[in-house]
Order: C-alpha cells, then structure tokens, then sequence
C-alpha cells in the first residue's frame, strides 16, 4: 500500500462521495442458465459441462425459466418495472475464462429497469436507485501455474469450466448521491439488503464468502456545491459486507488526498485487498469494445403480465419488516436481537428453530453458544455446523418433557455435531436420557442423606441451600443423567 | 463502385486488431474492399424495407422458448478433454493469459 491517504472526516468537509454499486448474484437453481449442466458447488474439474457451456460449435442455448423467473421476483422486490419484450445479447471479448469468447449477457434491453429501495443508516433513510437488473451467465474458474500464483507472471493457466453457464444476475444502481459521511454505512448496508433479500427469495445461496454476491464498487468525489461529477474507480469482486465497508472508506480517503493536492483522480478498476486497501489493476484510459449484438440462439423473454402480477404476489416479507416481526414475536429486547443479528447466518437458524416448534428463547440460547462456539471452533459460518434447525428443536423438546436435562442435551449435540446420528439415536446410541425411573433415583437420594447426616441434619433445619452437596452427590451417583430439580425436590421431600 | 465505403480501412483495422486477427497492408486493402461490398448489398434490404417492417434480429418471430430448470447431462470428464490440445489436472491448460507488460 503505497497511497497517499486523507483524513475522512476532512475529505467529507469538501468533497461529496458518490457511489455506484454493480452487484452479481449468482442463482442457485439447479441447472444452469442455458443448459442442463448441474450448478453444484465443488465438484470434480470439467465434470459439470457439456457442449452447450463448453461452447462446441453445433450446440444451442436455451434459457432457464426458473431462472428468468428470479430475475422477475428480483427486480420487483427492487421495484423495477418489468420489460415487455426483451433480448439477450453477446459480449464479446477474448479471455479463457469464457470457452465461446463471448458472455451471453443482456446490453440495452435488461429485463428490469427503474427501480429503487430503502436504505435505512442511523434512523436516516436513503434512497438506492437502481438502473437495472439483467441476466446473463458466470465464467469458468482459473487456475494460475507458476510466478506466484496470480495471472501476472504465471508460466500458463488451468481451465474448470464448471461455473461456466450458472445463471448470473445483474444489479446495477444509478449513481448514489446524498450519502455524506455515511456513504460507507450505506453501500454496506445495502449489500446486506441485497444478501437477505435473494435469500429471502429462494433464489441465491446468498454465500458472500463462496462468491454467489460480488460486488464492483464505483466511487468517486466531486467537490460540495460542484453538479459535475468526478473521475471514479472501480474496484472488482469485493466479496463480503465489510469489505464493501472499507473500499468506499478508503477510496474517499486515497481520492481526497489526490484531488486536495490538485491531483487528477485516474480512471482505472482496482483490487480490493484483505488487508484493507485497493490496489491498481486495469488502467481504463481507453474504453473496452465488447461489440455487444443480439445473441441469435436465443430468442427474445417477453414475460406474460399474468405471470409478473403472479410472481409479484407471491413476493417475500421485506427483510427489514421481517425482522421488526421476529423480534416482536420474540419478545427481545433492541440488546438481544442485536447479540442475533450480530451472529452472522442466526436469524435465519433461529427462526427455522422456532417454526420446528422451539421456544424462541431456548433457540437463541443453543445458536448463540453452543452452536456459534462450535462454528467458531471450527472456523466455520454458523449454517455450516453439522446440526440442522429441526435437530436442535428436537433436542429441547426431549429438555421440555424432562427427558434429558442441560447437560446432557449438551451431550446430545456433541454427538449430533460428531455425525452420530439424529438426536434421538444419540440418546439412544449414547444412553443419555434422565433416568426416570423414581425407585433408582429414590434410593440414591436415600443413600446420599445417609452417607451426609450432617447436611442432612441442616436442611431438617431449614438451612435448605446446603441441598446443594447432596444434589451432587445423587447427581454423580446417578452419572449426571437425572434431573437436578428433580433431585431436589425429592430430598426436600425426605427431608421435610 | 463511385459509392462511398460503408466500412473504412481504419474500421477494419480496428476490427482485426479486436478480433486478434492480424492483417497485413495488403489484405487490409482486400478486406476493406470485400467487406464494403458485402455491407453494401446487405444494405440493399433496407432500400426495400417498407416503414412498417422494423429492424429484426431473428427471421422467425417466436417469444419465450424455455426449458424447466431440470438437470440432465451425461457426465463425460474424459470426453470433455479428449479434445483439448493440453490438460493437467483434469483442466484444460492454456498458455499465459497476460505477456510481462501487460496489467492484470
Ligand atoms: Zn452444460
């Protein structure tokens, strides 16, 4: 990092930021966009293809509907108006990555246009207009051999062309104006919209980390008072909410220190870094040619309004409505569903918790401990442990019917997180149910007051909190598998 | 011909270079002259286009041909690379993409 960085607040006193925002998603259907070629995620190299996506010369294109479909329901979630008619069309460029060398992509006819959403940044809400959403299809993966491991003095390149042809889509937002300070906040804050919103859809993964959402990051300054707008960069594939974060922040600050010392700012796109700072990459001085023409495979989506009104009823809650909704549901406090929202990926596991019949408390509390160590552990987002919402609901259930007590529901997780099977086999498999059975339980409680008789002696006497020391002792007699309230209350019977 | 050219020498020029055909002075000359003649009489459809037919990129007027989003391919990995001048790795290997000066 070699960049001359102004202070952001100072910058902020001259300059206005505006951002433009290029999000891809990638869908999760199960085919891909113009083939039957299965979209599953880390397979075996070049196993998923054929010769539509491999672009062997006979083979004919043709679109998914499904995909077409979430196209639909993305743009209307953003409000945009739905085209009549629309074409597809060739991108045309000369990079491996592409096997036809051309992307199949839409030009001046996207599917959605004109649309806008909310963003809300310390009780202020900002408007994201959006310019349009359209559909087209990712690239194949390289393999860089040699040099360093990147494409810049690398002896050759390796080619998986199973990504190639999973069904891309576009959003594309207008420039942003009137962010000030915030403008961070709010690229973040939308990305994270765009992020809750495909999978409140169905229609992404929504994985940041996996690369189904990138987003290409313009930002540029032009002085306050100034209507022109100033030279921007681009930086390519920013790949989590954070990032997204710190490129606008450090943008403002490299750009400042240009433009405050008469500097020119350059066109250029860059490269985000995790260490926290953008990096030069292609020099934009000459526009790139793609020679964009209507793709003559493929003929023209004119989707049916019948269809749009259909698809326009059946969209999902707003996921800034739907999480007022949960936490009042909840019964949370502003601190607690703020402890939820911070876990990335429990919201979601905690509601599918609730709808397998948990009480919203005991769901929190199994995700954000147990479960949130255990990813954490494991170096693992929380959606990646190995126990699913209905598996940890059926682990409090059998708590609710005083079936198991809290330590060994623990154990039951254990062995459910070890891959031993459901929680039921578990308990079975491990012989982890609380013993039920009151002759054993009552005279191991009859053992332990013999045994202690002066605690014994004390509880006669009303000091009931050194129960404590015979609890323990039924509880290890019992090897943890009885019901410490239980116990307790059949101590204080004998005793009483 | 007496016409102007549809397509000047530099467009072809420009052309060539963004279809990484590399063209010498004289086949320039050729191609200029051909492809001219080409777009001239591909224009001539214009001439008898009467208002009301609108520019068109398909001959048949057919909307919305779909496919359900079902799986269905023959894996065929090896078939796949049969083809490919060089694999390692089950991936199809392909010179270096960027020469030293070039940017990434
Ligand atoms: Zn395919």
């Amino acid at each position: 990092m070699s960049d001359e960085l102004m202070d952001y607040d100072e910058v902020l006193k001259r300059y206005e930021p505006v951002l433009g925002l290029e999000v891809h998603v990638e869908l999760s259907t199960a085919s891909k966009m113009w083939c039957g070629c299965p979209t599953t995620f880390g397979s075996e190299p070049n196993t998923h293809v054929c010769p539509v996506c491999l672009g062997l010369p006979g083979s004919l294109p043709v679109v998914n509907r499904k995909a077409v479909e979430a196209a639909i329901r993305i743009g209307l979630s953003l409000n945009c108006d739905i085209a009549k008619w629309c074409r597809f069309a060739r991108k045309n460029y000369f990079y491996p990555d592409m096997p036809k060398d051309y992307q199949v992509s839409q030009y001046d006819e996207p599917l959605c246009f004109e649309g806008h959403v909310e963003v809300e940044v310390g009780g202020v809400a900002y408007d994201i207009p959006i310019e349009r959403v359209h559909m087209e299809e990712d690239a194949g993966k390289l393999t860089h051999v040699g040099g360093l491991g990147r494409i810049q003095g690398a002896d050759y390149s390796l080619l998986d062309y199973n990504r190639a042809g999973v069904p891309l889509m576009e959003i594309v937002t207008k420039t942003i104006h009137g962010t000030g300070t915030a403008a961070p906040q709010v690229a973040r804050d939308y990305m994270e919209f765009l992020r809750d919103m495909v999978r409140a859809l169905g229609v992404s993964h929504g994985r940041m980390e996996r690369g189904n959402l990138r987003c290409d990051v313009n930002v540029s300054l032009m002085p306050i008072g100034s209507t022109e707008l100033g030279i921007r960069s681009e930086t390519k594939n920013v790949n989590s909410l954070k990032s997204v974060e710190t490129t606008v922040r450090y943008e403002i600050m490299r750009q400042g220190a240009i433009l405050s010392a008469g500097g020119r700012v350059k066109q250029e796109t860059r490269h985000w870094n995790e260490a926290g700072f953008t990096s030069p990459g292609r020099s934009k001085e000459t526009a790139e040619d793609y020679r964009y023409f209507p793709e003559p495979d493929l003929v023209p989506v004119a989707p049916d309004p019948a269809w749009v009104e259909e698809l326009r009823a059946s969209l999902p809650e707003h996921p800034s409505k739907r999480r007022a909704r949960l936490q009042q549901t909840w019964g949370v406090t502003e601190r607690e569903f703020g402890d939820v929202l911070a876990v990335e990926g429990a919201l979601d596991l905690i509601a599918a918790t609730v709808d397998a019949g948990c009480a919203p408390a005991a769901a929190r509390k199994w995700w954000l401990t147990e479960l949130a160590r255990q990813a954490n552990d494991l170096n693992v987002p929380l959606e990646d442990v190995n126990i699913t919402p209905a598996q940890v609901a059926e682990v409090q259930a059998l708590v609710d019917s005083g079936s198991l007590n809290d330590k060994l529901a623990r154990a039951v997780i254990e062995g459910v997180l070890a891959g031993e099977g459901s929680p039921a086999e578990v308990v079975a498999s491990r012989g982890l149910a609380v013993v039920s059975d009151t002759g054993a339980l009552s005279a191991a409680v009859d053992a332990a007051i013999a045994a202690n008789p002066d605690v014994a002696a004390k509880i006669r006497d009303g000091k009931v909190a050194a129960a404590g020391a015979l609890i323990g002792d039924v509880m290890k007699a019992m090897r943890g598998q009885a019901d410490a309230a239980a116990v307790r209350a059949l101590i204080m019977e004998k005793l009483s | 011909m007496g016409q102007q050219m549809v397509l000047t020498r530099s467009e072809v020029a420009k052309l060539a270079a963004l279809a990484r055909i590399e063209l010498s002075d004289d086949e320039l000359d050729d191609m200029a002259t051909q492809l001219d003649i080409i777009l001239a009489s591909v224009a001539s459809v214009g001439e008898v286009a009467a208002q009301d037919i609108p520019p068109t990129s398909h001959a048949v007027p057919l909307v919305n041909v779909m496919r359900e989003d079902v799986v269905s391919w023959t894996p065929n990995a090896e078939g796949v690379l049969a083809g490919a001048p060089v694999v390692e790795d089950g991936r199809f290997r392909v010179p270096r993409i960027l020469d030293d000066d070039e940017e990434a």
